[in-house]
């Protein structure tokens, strides 16, 4: 994202950093990855539809390939034992990475002490009971959102 | 496997796109619950290690669906898994923000913003500690896993260090 900022704003100008902050906060409301988003929402404000279409080619196609001969290399070598031992500690370093994001967000000054009680609703209902999702969030954004609205009063 | 699988993939993954808010990391426990508990197309660990891949490599993390589309239908359920994880996000992305701009400043935009900031954080605590369990099957891995995380939490050291790091630690045989 910091990549993506300097590249919109400061080498290209198609954002003011005002508008950048804007179409960002409104990228990391929508689901999707943000850097998508953001890629849509910029495509769409110079060129419609095409212009969100090419952002998002541009972004995808390289890391898709990648990503797939990643894949490839993976399947055919996955099992030898020397790859899963070597997987094993780099996933045990990806889960390390996904703790870290998670408490440096819980950390943040985003989060309101008084909204913690959301946080650990939400982990309890999805890592400990293993709600699916889609009903859990149907139940608790709209309360969360709801108990914003009420505190702003 | 085959046409079945296919519209399976669809089907969870653009549920899953609509809402991936914040990305693949707030999805990931709802990924799990799909791919290892419900369908059965992989093992936790083997879910762990994609995961990890995607993290490695360039590119969105969400593209860590590319691999499970690749590794359960092949190059059709790559397409398949990541046109359907990107289509109606990217679909509602284009549509809203056209109309976005207008609410700036609204209270109840302001309210919705920070209305998901906790859910977004219980979500991402509880990806983590998802993962961590199927990744982790020894108490060396576990170590592994705290280190990573300590290290990214108290250092500006870029994460691929600690991959390369980690991945040494499981080549000599300790985890």
């Amino acid at each position: 994202m910091p990549f993506a900022r300097r590249m919109l704003v400061e080498e290209r100008r198609w954002l003011s950093a005002e508008e950048f902050t804007d179409v960002l906060s409104l990228c990391q409301l929508l689901p999707g990855p943000n850097i998508v988003n953001v890629a849509v929402c910029v495509g769409a404000r110079y060129h419609g539809v095409r212009g969100a279409v090419a952002a998002f080619a541009g972004l995808m196609t390289a890391p898709f390939f990648i990503m797939l001969a990643l894949g490839v290399l993976y399947t055919e070598y996955g099992d030898l034992p020397a790859v899963s031992a070597l997987f094993r500690g780099i996933s045990a370093a990806a889960a390390g990475l996904v703790v870290a994001m998670g408490l440096k967000m819980a950390t943040s000054r985003r989060l309101r002490s008084a909204m913690a009680l959301f946080a650990v609703m939400t982990f309890i209902g999805i890592a400990l009971m293993r709600l699916p999702l889609v009903v859990f969030l149907l139940g608790a954004a709209p309360l969360s959102v709801a108990a914003t609205l009420w505190r702003a009063k | 496997m085959s046409e079945e699988t296919l519209a399976q993939l669809a089907m969870d993954f653009s549920v899953l796109s609509l809402i991936a808010v914040g990305g693949a990391i707030t999805v990931l426990p709802e990924m799990h619950r799909s791919v290892v508990e419900v369908h059965g197309w992989m093992s936790g660990a083997q879910f762990a290690e994609v995961f990890a891949l995607a993290q490695a490599a360039p590119g969105p993390n969400i593209l860590v669906v590319s691999l499970i589309g690749w590794k359960v239908a092949g190059l059709a359920g790559a397409v398949v898994a990541t046109a359907a994880v990107c289509g109606p996000s990217c679909v509602l992305t284009f549509a809203v923000s056209r109309i976005w701009q207008r609410f700036r400043g609204a209270r109840w935009r302001t309210a919705v913003e920070d209305g998901l900031v906790p859910v977004t954080v219980g979500l991402m605590l509880a990806g983590g500690y998802l993962i961590t369990l199927s990744a982790d099957h020894s108490w060396p891995a576990f170590a592994t896993t705290a280190l990573t995380a300590a290290f990214v939490l108290t250092t500006r050291i870029h994460p691929l260090w600690l991959f390369g790091a980690a991945g040494l630690i499981g080549l000599a045989g300790w985890v």
